[in-house]
């Protein structure tokens, strides 16, 4: 039967941006290969995930002799990364596929590349000191800025995120656009976020690359915690031209915190309405046997070469994105 | 009646909202790093054209907006009043030139045009993409002058005016395209 082949066979990337990715994917890996990083490669599909109240894995059953078994396509590499510098690793980076439900947009598909990358012994001034040198190598747009989250909020929005009430970051909230009206007052990190979105972010990274570090203890994910008064999380995050490019941990170790921290965000997961994750992983088993001090950065290479190229879309960077895959 | 979810919205879902119909014309996905997913929305009311912005969370939801399409056939203008008959329900319809807006300019007799209800009441009604009028008057084409881009201002039978090339004449047909307002061709008849 005749029928008129469909436009969207088409790739939605031109060659010059297909090229340019090439080109970075290359000088990336001759990048981590000179630092004395070892290219690694682990499973996309999991029998552990991680615990994330705002991700949303992809889930697989997989057949097994009685039944079937939860397999996820991983969110980002970390889990496994971190096995391996329990099993010895020193320096590893990969290139890799991760995946994340309902993410789509102009600067988000929900199959798209990460590089994620671990040095054992690096604290947070030298994670981030690094990660400014692969910004400067890859973008050339110089130096980094360092702002502490605290300092860029004062900044930029006018209030302490650390100490400030409720209601003053709700009227701050307010005074650009609306909140969705589903917001939960007492839920301050949606709050902390959305100025962060609103206000905070659009200005990082205008003039040179901006670093924001020390994130609210209530943000820390899989980072430690410093205990000072009060306490932040030791995560940072690259910012350039507004567009969040990498995110990094001086990375927990404490396998009793992280129970605790997947406790706690299967419980907001239920309280949004998601299905809870498996709280148990090898991570744990990992941990238990002794995970070493190290930051981890996680970047997004398609939002890399859309810097590179000027581009505003994230479809502009990948042939094939999720409507045509 | 039915709703939408974050994960279903898209540009084009009609959605009602404090008791309004809306489009929705824009919808972009936003997530800071390890937080909370949103849907930045542009909408616009179907009845009174103004654009607001909405942000949503991903879980939340809005409800669909009562709005489907008819074929009516136009029947006759009585003052301000325009009335349409349904084709399939034979049911009739008035609507006031500012629902009826930039489409009187192309309305003819037994003319179908597709109507926008809401609630069941019209809200707006979009005539075909191209309709064929008969120029009421213009002026005469001035002779000699063959240059193709000269143009003049035609009035239509249905009393609208149309730039038109300049050997267009008096009594002639010609195409017009409603989206534009556009002069097309010339119309054997």
């Amino acid at each position: 039967m005749f029928r008129l082949p469909r436009e969207d066979f088409r790739p939605t990337a031109d060659w010059t941006a297909l090229r340019e990715r090439a080109g970075l994917l290359r000088r990336l890996r001759l990048f981590f290969d000179q630092r004395g990083f070892l290219e690694v490669e682990t499973p996309l599909l999991s029998a552990d995930t991680v615990v994330d109240r705002h991700l949303d894995p992809f889930s697989i059953e997989v057949p097994t002799p009685g039944g079937t078994r939860t397999y996820w396509l991983q969110t980002s590499p970390e889990l496994a990364m971190k096995r391996l510098l329990a099993g010895g690793a020193e320096a590893i980076y990969q290139v890799t596929r991760a995946f994340r439900q309902e993410e789509l947009g102009p600067l988000h598909n929900p199959e798209f590349t990460l590089v994620e990358w671990y040095r054992a012994g690096d604290d947070m001034a030298a994670g981030m000191a690094f990660l400014d040198q692969l910004c400067q190598a890859m973008l050339g747009r110089g130096a980094a800025e360092r702002l502490s989250y605290r300092g860029a909020f004062e900044r930029y929005a006018g209030l302490d995120p650390l100490t400030a009430p409720l209601e003053a970051l709700h009227s701050a909230a307010r005074r650009t656009s609306a909140p969705p009206a589903s917001f939960r007052p007492d839920d301050r990190d949606l709050w902390l976020d959305w100025i962060l979105t609103e206000q905070v972010q659009p200005h990082l990274g205008r003039t040179r690359p901006a670093i924001l570090y020390d994130y609210p203890a209530s943000q820390a994910a899989l980072a430690r915690v410093r205990d000072e008064s009060p306490p932040v999380a030791e995560r940072f995050e690259l910012f350039v031209e507004g567009i969040e490019l990498a995110n990094g941990y001086h990375e927990l170790l404490d396998p009793e915190l992280l129970r605790r921290r997947n406790a706690a965000n299967n419980a907001a997961r239920a309280a949004d309405g998601k299905h809870p994750l498996p709280a148990d992983s090898r991570l744990l088993d990992a941990m238990e046997s002794g995970l070493p001090q190290t930051t981890g950065v996680a970047l997004g290479f398609d939002r890399l070469v859309m810097l590179r190229t000027g581009a505003e879309r994230i479809d502009q960077v990948v042939a094939f994105p999720f409507d045509r895959a | 009646m039915a709703g939408y979810n974050t994960s279903d919205f898209r540009k084009g879902i009609k959605v009602e909202m404090d008791g309004d119909p809306y489009l929705m014309i824009e919808c972009n996905f936003v997530k800071p790093g390890k937080g909370q997913a949103l849907y930045k929305c542009r909408f616009r009311h179907l009845i009174r054209n103004t654009v607001i912005d909405r942000t949503f969370k991903s879980g939340d939801s809005l409800e669909a907006a009562d709005v489907h399409e008819i074929q009516a056939q136009y029947l006759y203008r009585q003052g301000d009043m325009f009335v349409f008959m349904d084709n399939e329900s034979y049911e009739q319809y008035e609507l006031g030139l500012d629902q009826v807006d930039e489409a009187w300019k192309y309305l003819k007799e037994s003319m179908v045009c597709s109507m926008l209800l809401y609630n069941n009441n019209p809200i707006g009604v979009t005539p075909p993409n191209h309709v064929v009028l008969r120029v009421e008057y213009c002026e005469p084409a001035v002779r000699g002058n063959t240059a193709t881009n000269v143009t003049k201002p035609a009035k239509m039978e249905t009393g609208a005016e149309i730039i038109v090339p300049n050997f267009v004449e008096t009594g002639e047909m010609i195409r017009i395209d409603t989206r534009t307002g556009e002069y097309i061709e010339r119309v054997k008849e």
